[in-house]
């Protein structure tokens, strides 16, 4: 009778905490998609920074025209004259998801326009990753511990900040997929079913699909398996787990056209192919040991590694001359830049120049994870504590994806969800303590222990599941013939033994009455700052869009909305086929926004283009119209935050482009352009400097707004005031001086043949001496 | 050319033959090679039909699945050979080809481990969900193969 009356009271207990745990993880995807809005209600519906509006015009390109001839998409509207193509050197993924999201709701008479649903969708899949961190860390540690993680995920700060809403990069959907995939890889070595092995390797394609951090993937899972076959952790699991990851993945990976042969030929790969083998070596290994005699095993070793030594240093050696014979040694400069952290700055300035590619301040730290960081180290202790294969692989993951976050910013977003996992873990063991340390001397409690010994001892060992399986199969009355049911009983006795001692083990480890009430309100409070910081951080520092800035001043919100007037003026005032140059950092904008071809764009896949572009901007007026007249470009795009005080203007990104053109074009140098080291714009710049596109496009009329030209941003007067331009005009400047867009002059029509009086109308202020020159000067 | 000493003993070999490595003449020491000669393919002959009796006693279903992964990897084989042969254009096809013998052999692999009733990991896996599995992901496989083959 008591027996079935605690089966109930288990079962309802189970059935209650299965309830309420379904209702909190709904409960932290409203939280983790709502969080996200801020930018949405503090600005409007609008698709923020650079790289989401390539990514916005590719989708708006899907629904148009059919996913056919998006995956076949040549666009000419960018890197003129070369163009891109589209269907190759993109990753599908977020695209094809918002694009079937639209098609799904527009089926069904939902009428959302795609700019919406571009917006939204990273906060629908941060909620969805969140329910993949609680999958995770349920397979890792047990419920308690995927709810925390969970949570915990979906208020990070640092995910937050590629994922709010109207952030439409491919991070949006990524980290998604990276969390599910390791979920299932996890899920499969714990279960050795081929069936979660399959969708494994299909939750890989759809991360290939969507990220080029991809590689993260198929270099961590290989190290695991290596890390559990050092260790003596080798199980035909684990070959389920790995082999047909290795098999299907790699070739689901050379399905999608931008990895393509990559995916055999790279050295990012080699690991995989390289554990591949030697995953199979070991299985065939404990094989014939499992099948002959020790002594005879012992024979066959001596024999095999004779043999096999020989074979495998013939093979090594020609693996080695193929791979030493690339200059690279068959890299990627982004990822050897990631290896190296100073390779990218000695010899790719492009990669260097890259924003998010600087390595983080400490700072960063805590404002992106915040309270996890000194979480993490407890939940690694958590974890050895039974250590299995599934924490082994999250021990491997957070060491891995700290060491890569301190290399390049944006990668601490691949740390996040590691620190989200480690903390959960440390909490959940954390709050375990502590309740159980107050449950075991409340005052009711002795009379309960005795009963409540089976159930506590099996729910509170979470990871020894075959305690908890000899207590469910104890409750379940099955039929079994009666040898399985003595050895079942003596298990039992051998189990409940151990499972006594280690009650009352337990029993000793528990704290007094007193601390765990503090220790547990402490906990609380913790989790108050984090949220109480998470909310801060999202409202106020990773909301903005970037394409709209505001300012607040004694006379209420001023609104910068410089950059779509100008967009706005481009498409509305020039002719469709009119080729628009500017920093690559602004192509993904022109051509989503203005609608115009463009020369340079944020895909960066160009260097020599970038640097033409880069040398033009260097150089005086004539060579750069040479320049760009030869690129058939017609207007030219400038941004200039002198007036207003935006700092990420063109000027401060000058040294970039005279180091990248530089890179290319010798004849630009850098030292030209700094007096003494410095880099300056006063009446202390270098002549090369005060004659350069960029000084004379940014700085041209500046003078007439307040007399002074005293730059904002620079905070000093600049060096030449009153220049005229002499092969570019000035056609339009927004109402805070922000964007600056010039036509390129036409020569002339007539040449007059020599160079007549120096009185002509356009006289640069360059002071070129035509003395005696012979060549014919369309411009005098 | 050093004499023997005591820790020479060489692994897997009988103990009286290292202490014989003492080279007294030519003579002597090709006879000595000889006889390591003969009981290394002794030991050959001893290893293969331990090898042999042992694998004989393993079931026929599992002999079965074993003989589908050797011809897997013969085909792989043959492929490579004809690689090396004519070239690999078009390199998606021979991908493709290859990647699809390595993966039904992986499969049959797996489908063995989970099926082979000597393994205490899979005891209550029956085997019509262990070949439901493996049919699964035979299905996603050559459908990957079919859209990769071109």
């Amino acid at each position: 009778m008591a027996a079935s009356e605690t089966s109930k009271e288990t079962i309802l207990r189970y059935a209650f905490g299965n309830v309420l745990s379904f209702f909190i993880l709904v409960l932290i995807g409203v939280l983790a998609f709502s969080i996200r809005l801020f930018s949405v209600i503090k600005y409007e519906s609008v698709i923020h920074e650079f790289d989401p509006y390539f990514n916005y015009r590719v989708t708006q390109y899907l629904t148009k025209n059919g996913i056919y001839d998006f995956w076949n998409w040549f666009d000419d509207r960018t890197w003129y004259p070369l163009g891109r193509v589209i269907g190759g050197t993109v990753y599908p993924g977020l695209t094809l998801t918002a694009g079937t999201i639209w098609w799904l709701l527009s089926s069904l008479n939902i009428p959302l326009s795609v700019e919406t649903v571009c917006v939204f969708t990273a906060p629908i899949f941060s909620a969805f990753a969140s329910w993949a961190t609680y999958l995770l860390t349920k397979e890792v540690k047990g419920a308690g511990a995927g709810l925390m993680a969970a949570a915990l995920l979906a208020m990070v700060p640092s995910y937050i900040s590629r994922s709010v809403a109207g952030s439409y990069d491919n991070e949006a959907v990524a980290i998604f997929a990276l969390i599910f995939t390791f979920y299932l890889y996890i899920k499969t070595l714990n279960t050795g079913s081929l069936f979660y092995a399959t969708l494994n390797a299909i939750a890989y394609f759809y991360m290939v699909c969507s990220w080029g951090g991809y590689t993260f993937i198929i270099n961590l899972i290989p190290m695991h398996v290596l890390l559990c076959i050092v260790t003596g952790r080798y199980s035909s699991r684990l070959y389920i787990a790995y082999a047909p990851l290795v098999v299907l993945g790699t070739l689901l990976a050379s399905l999608v056209p931008v990895v393509g042969f990559n995916a055999v030929m790279t050295s990012e790969h080699f690991a995989s192919f390289l554990v591949f083998i030697i995953i199979h070596v070991v299985a065939l290994v404990y094989y014939i040991k499992g099948i002959l005699s020790p002594k005879m095993f012992k024979v066959a070793v001596t024999f095999v590694v004779s043999i096999g030594v020989v074979v495998c240093g013939a093979v090594l050696a020609v693996l080695i001359a193929l791979v030493a014979s690339s200059p690279t040694k068959g890299w990627s400069g982004r990822s050897l830049s990631l290896l190296d952290p100073t390779y990218a700055s000695k010899y790719i300035p492009i990669i260097a120049s890259v924003s998010e590619h600087q390595p983080p301040t400490w700072p960063s730290y805590f404002m992106d994870i915040n309270v996890l960081a000194f979480l993490v180290p407890a939940g690694i202790i958590a974890c050895f504590s039974p250590l299995s294969d599934a924490s082994s692989f999250v021990i491997l993951y957070i060491v891995t994806s700290v060491y890569f976050s301190g290399v390049m910013v944006r990668l601490m977003l691949v740390l996040a969800p590691a620190a989200c996992i480690m903390s959960g873990i440390a909490l959940s063991a954390a709050f375990d303590v502590f309740t159980r340390s107050i449950k075991f001397q409340l005052p009711g409690a002795t009379e309960n222990s005795e009963r409540d010994a089976g159930e506590t001892s099996s729910n509170s060992v979470v990871a020894q599941n075959d305690v908890a399986k000899t207590e469910k199969n104890e409750d379940a009355v099955k039929e079994r013939p009666s040898k399985k049911n003595r050895k079942k009983e003596k298990e039992k006795e051998n189990v409940e033994k151990p499972s006594v001692k280690s009650q009352i083990k337990k029993k000793l480890l528990i704290l007094p009455l007193e601390a765990s009430i503090i220790a547990i309100f402490l906990l609380v409070l913790l989790g108050a700052f984090y949220v109480v910081h998470c909310v801060w951080a999202a409202a106020e520092a990773y909301s903005a869009p970037s394409i709209v800035l505001t300012s607040h001043s004694h006379d209420g919100l001023h609104v910068f909305d410089d950059f779509r007037e100008a967009y706005a003026w481009l498409s509305h005032n020039t002719e469709v086929d009119d080729k628009v140059a500017s920093w690559w950092d602004y192509g993904y904008q022109t051509t989503a926004m203005a609608n115009r071809t463009v020369i340079v764009d944020n895909n960066t896949w160009n260097n020599t283009h970038i640097a033409t572009v880069g040398t033009a901007m260097s150089s005086p007026e004539k060579a750069a119209w040479e320049i760009f007249n030869s690129l058939d470009v017609k207007y030219v795009l400038v941004v200039f935050g002198g007036l207003v005080g935006y700092p990420s203007d063109d000027i401060n990104k000058f040294l970039w482009m005279v180091r990248i053109g530089g890179g290319v074009f010798p004849h630009i140098k850098e030292p030209d352009y700094l007096r003494d080291g410095q880099y300056r714009i006063d009446s202390q710049a270098t002549p090369t400097m005060l004659n350069c596109l960029m000084y004379k496009l940014s700085y041209y009329r500046f003078v007439e707004t307040d007399g002074k030209a005293f730059d904002r941003v620079r905070r000093t007067e600049i060096g030449k005031k009153y220049f005229k331009l002499t092969h570019f005009e000035e056609v339009f400047t927004t109402h805070h001086w922000m964007v600056r867009i010039y036509k390129l002059k036409p020569p002339k029509n007539r040449i007059r043949g020599r160079a007549k009086k120096s009185k002509s109308k356009a006289s640069s202020t360059t002071g070129t001496k035509r003395i005696g020159t012979k060549k014919k000067n369309p411009w005098h | 050319m050093r004499s023997a000493s005591e820790h020479d003993k060489v692994e897997g070999f009988p103990v009286h033959f290292a202490l014989n490595l003492v080279l007294v003449s030519s003579e002597s020491r090709s006879k000595v090679l000889l006889a390591m000669a003969r009981s290394t393919s002794k030991d050959a002959q001893a290893l293969l039909h331990s090898f042999r009796s042992a694998y004989a006693a393993t079931p026929t279903n599992l002999k079965i699945i074993d003989l589908y992964v050797g011809f897997a990897v013969f085909t792989a084989l043959i492929q490579i050979a004809y690689i090396a042969i004519v070239g690999s254009f078009p390199f998606n096809a021979f991908l493709s080809g290859l990647l699809s013998c390595i993966g039904t052999a992986v499969l049959a692999v797996c489908l063995r481990i989970q099926v082979n009733r000597e393994n205490k990991e899979f005891k209550d896996l029956p085997p019509e969900r262990a070949f439901a599995d493996f049919v699964l992901c035979n299905l996603v496989l050559h459908l990957v193969i079919m859209n990769f083959l071109g």
